[in-house]
């Protein structure tokens, strides 16, 4: 860029009164960079800046919406044998086709999206209230702290699909011992994540001089301490909802989880297996619902991430 | 005779390093060795010396933020040190402090009037939420922040702001000493001066004692009655502000003093350059702590611990050279540091 002298009293310019002596150049002033983009208020705004989380959000209020309305979503009875009408292909009668009984796969797939809600939530909300109780007690207390995270350790050891399964070999199948299942297995996550979040917060300065101003450590606690840690362990639950959708799916597929009379996307795909390759669309419908319905909720958490604390992602 | 708030003598706190296979103790790092000052009411002691020597765990000491290995604190006449944290909690009205990062010491998750109503409820000095919004205001009004800006959130202040609202939590207990642990280092110079100001206009207004923890001499020198220079877990020097300024007595001052910037540009001045690095504080050298990087060093620095000896005039130092004769005392025959030669 070659340099110009500018006219006295501009932006950027000389002063008046001031010249130029001849042969000097003066380069121009760069203009300072300021974005003249107001940022948007509300809720619009707000998610037009994390269009992770309007994305996710909105898929998974499909997905609820769904779940919570299928029976007036022009669905059958899943359950419904219709041994003269089996395996057809996806049609104006069976929108998702019917399966080697003759059931409708679209009520199927809609009703199984009740139980995949139903175990992720669960879990989520399960894993997350025993780990904080577990992460703010070994946190805050030392003994209780080696013993708490010597037993996290071995249960971490244990692959949580297989701790799962042993779970439900010792249990009979049902929903709500697969939500117990994938809880337990999931508790040592959180309980490590709220552990480390709760040890940096009692060194925050803010603690301290609570501390100092005679705060009771019981109020310590619920007031300074648990508000912060809800933030990174709202992220963590909605992986752990993901996560534990998938496992619920894959306990189900090789039936260990939901008893086969409940339709789960799991059961669906495991029933269709063994015709994947005459009639794929059995195994295809339930996938692509829970495919959406993990990337729905797995969206949203990185979304929160971002939008409540964007150094949490090294911690998570 | 003023009334002594705060007396520390021979302050340790060692803190153990967990290592090894079982997270055995496998050594301590000596903190504070050591320490013993007092402090009278309405004075401000200052407490300077690098990074890592010790003055923050000396502050969080004396407000019993942890344990304490060995030593005595006396606030108010009573003896805090190993007070079990039941009946000390009421006696944390009477000293209270302010924090080096203004963005890390206010709760992000509660309003202003939350955060300074705490130590109001909890030492029951309100009876009433109108006395409790009352006092809010009042202690707003102290640090000159709007009354109405009570129900704004922390983010919303900016870094001097809040560390007004971090010294109106403080006298929301009605102290009789405040800690000031690095206040003022991590604001700019401008926000600086405000709060220095703020500090010395709320001391001579309500006769309180101050614990100032500092790494800025030129702040320290405007606003202190006393000064301690630490090095290494230890005093080595305190003296009022005049005498330490215009004639430091112990080495190590000599050298803090004279890496104080002067604001004169092209003054000459003699520029003490230690050499080498602080020693490690898990295994502090013997004798005097200063001797591996003291000028003057000589045979007994390295043997014997120099105890912190009184010149007459009240001003102490830790330093062998002071034994031998006056006239062969590099320390005493030199003129003041350049920077404050004519304060």
């Amino acid at each position: 860029m070659s340099a110009t002298a500018l006219p006295p009293g501009s932006p950027g310019g000389l002063p008046p009164g001031v010249s130029i002596p001849p042969g000097l150049a003066i380069a121009k002033l760069p203009p300072d960079i300021l974005s003249d983009v107001k940022p948007r208020r509300g809720i619009w705004g707000f998610l037009g800046r994390y269009p992770a989380i309007a994305i996710g959000g909105s898929l998974l209020f499909i997905m609820v919406f769904v779940a919570v309305f299928a029976p007036f979503l022009f669905t059958k009875d899943p359950t419904a044998l219709a041994p003269a009408l089996r395996t057809r292909e996806p049609s104006a009668q069976f929108w998702f086709g019917s399966d080697m009984l003759g059931r409708d796969v679209y009520s199927r797939v809609l009703y199984g999206a009740r139980v995949s809600l139903i175990v992720g939530f669960s879990v989520a909300f399960f894993a997350s209230l025993i780990g904080l109780i577990i992460g703010l007690l070994s946190g805050f207390n030392r003994i209780a702290d080696s013993i708490i995270m010597r037993v996290m350790d071995g249960m971490m050891s244990i692959p949580p699909i297989l701790l799962a399964i042993a779970l439900m070999a010792l249990t009979r199948g049902s929903v709500q011992n697969v939500i117990l299942a994938i809880t337990v297995a999931e508790i040592p996550r959180v309980s490590r994540l709220v552990r480390g979040v709760v040890l940096s917060l009692r060194e925050q300065p803010y603690v301290e001089a609570a501390v100092a101003s005679g705060t009771r450590t019981w109020k310590i606690i619920f007031k300074h301490i648990l508000p912060n840690t809800l933030a990174p362990l709202t992220v963590q639950a909605t992986y752990i909802c993901a996560a534990a959708m998938i496992t619920e799916a894959i306990l189900s597929f090789i039936g260990a989880g939901t008893p086969p009379i409940i339709p789960s996307w799991g059961n669906i795909m495991a029933e269709g297996r063994a015709l994947w390759q005459v009639k794929p669309y059995i195994v295809f419908f339930p996938a692509v619902f829970l495919s959406i319905t993990v990337l729905a909720v797995n969206l949203l958490g990185d979304g929160l991430r971002d939008a409540i604390d964007p150094r949490l992602a090294k911690r998570i | 005779m003023t009334k002594r708030i705060l007396e520390v003598s021979d302050l340790k706190k060692h803190f153990p390093i967990r290592g090894g296979l079982l997270g055995g103790t496998v050594g301590y790092v000596y903190a504070v060795d050591g320490v013993s000052f007092h402090i009278n009411q309405g004075e401000t002691l200052s407490l300077v010396g690098e990074s890592g020597c010790g003055k923050s765990t000396v502050g969080k000491s004396v407000l019993r933020l942890f344990p304490l290995t060995s030593g005595q604190v006396v606030l108010n006449g009573k003896r805090i040190d190993d007070m079990p944290s039941g009946s000390l909690r009421p006696l944390r009205r009477q000293i209270q402090v302010v924090f080096q990062d203004p963005f890390s010491s206010l709760n992000p998750r509660l309003r202003v009037r939350e955060i300074l109503a705490e130590p109001i409820r909890n030492f029951g000095l309100a009876n009433s939420e109108a006395e409790i919004d009352e006092k809010v205001g009042q202690l707003m009004d102290k640090v000159r922040l709007p009354r109405d800006a009570v129900n704004r959130w922390p983010h919303e202040f900016s870094g001097g702001q809040r560390q007004r609202i971090c010294i109106a939590r403080a006298l929301a207990a009605e102290p009789d000493i405040i800690v000031c642990d690095e206040a003022v280092s991590a604001l700019d110079v401008s926000v600086k001066a405000q709060i220095v100001n703020l500090l010395q206009d709320l001391q001579a207004e309500l006769g309180l004692a101050m614990l100032f923890i500092s790494h800025d001499l030129a702040i320290v020198e405007h606003m202190t009655h006393r000064v301690a220079v630490m090095y290494l877990g230890q005093i080595v020097e305190v003296a009022d502000r005049k005498s330490l300024f215009g004639t430091p007595r112990h080495p190590y001052t000599e050298a803090l003093l004279s890496a104080v910037p002067v604001p004169v540009p092209g003054a000459l001045r003699e520029r003490i350059v230690l050499q080498g690095d602080v020693p490690s504080p898990i295994k502090p050298p013997p004798g005097c702590r200063f001797h591996t990087r003291c000028p003057y060093a000589f045979d007994r620095c390295r043997k014997e611990v120099p105890a912190l000896k009184d010149d007459g005039t009240g001003h102490l130092a830790a330093c062998h050279l002071h034994d031998g004769p006056a006239a062969e005392n590099p320390l005493l025959n030199k003129a003041p540091p350049t920077a404050f030669r004519a304060a």
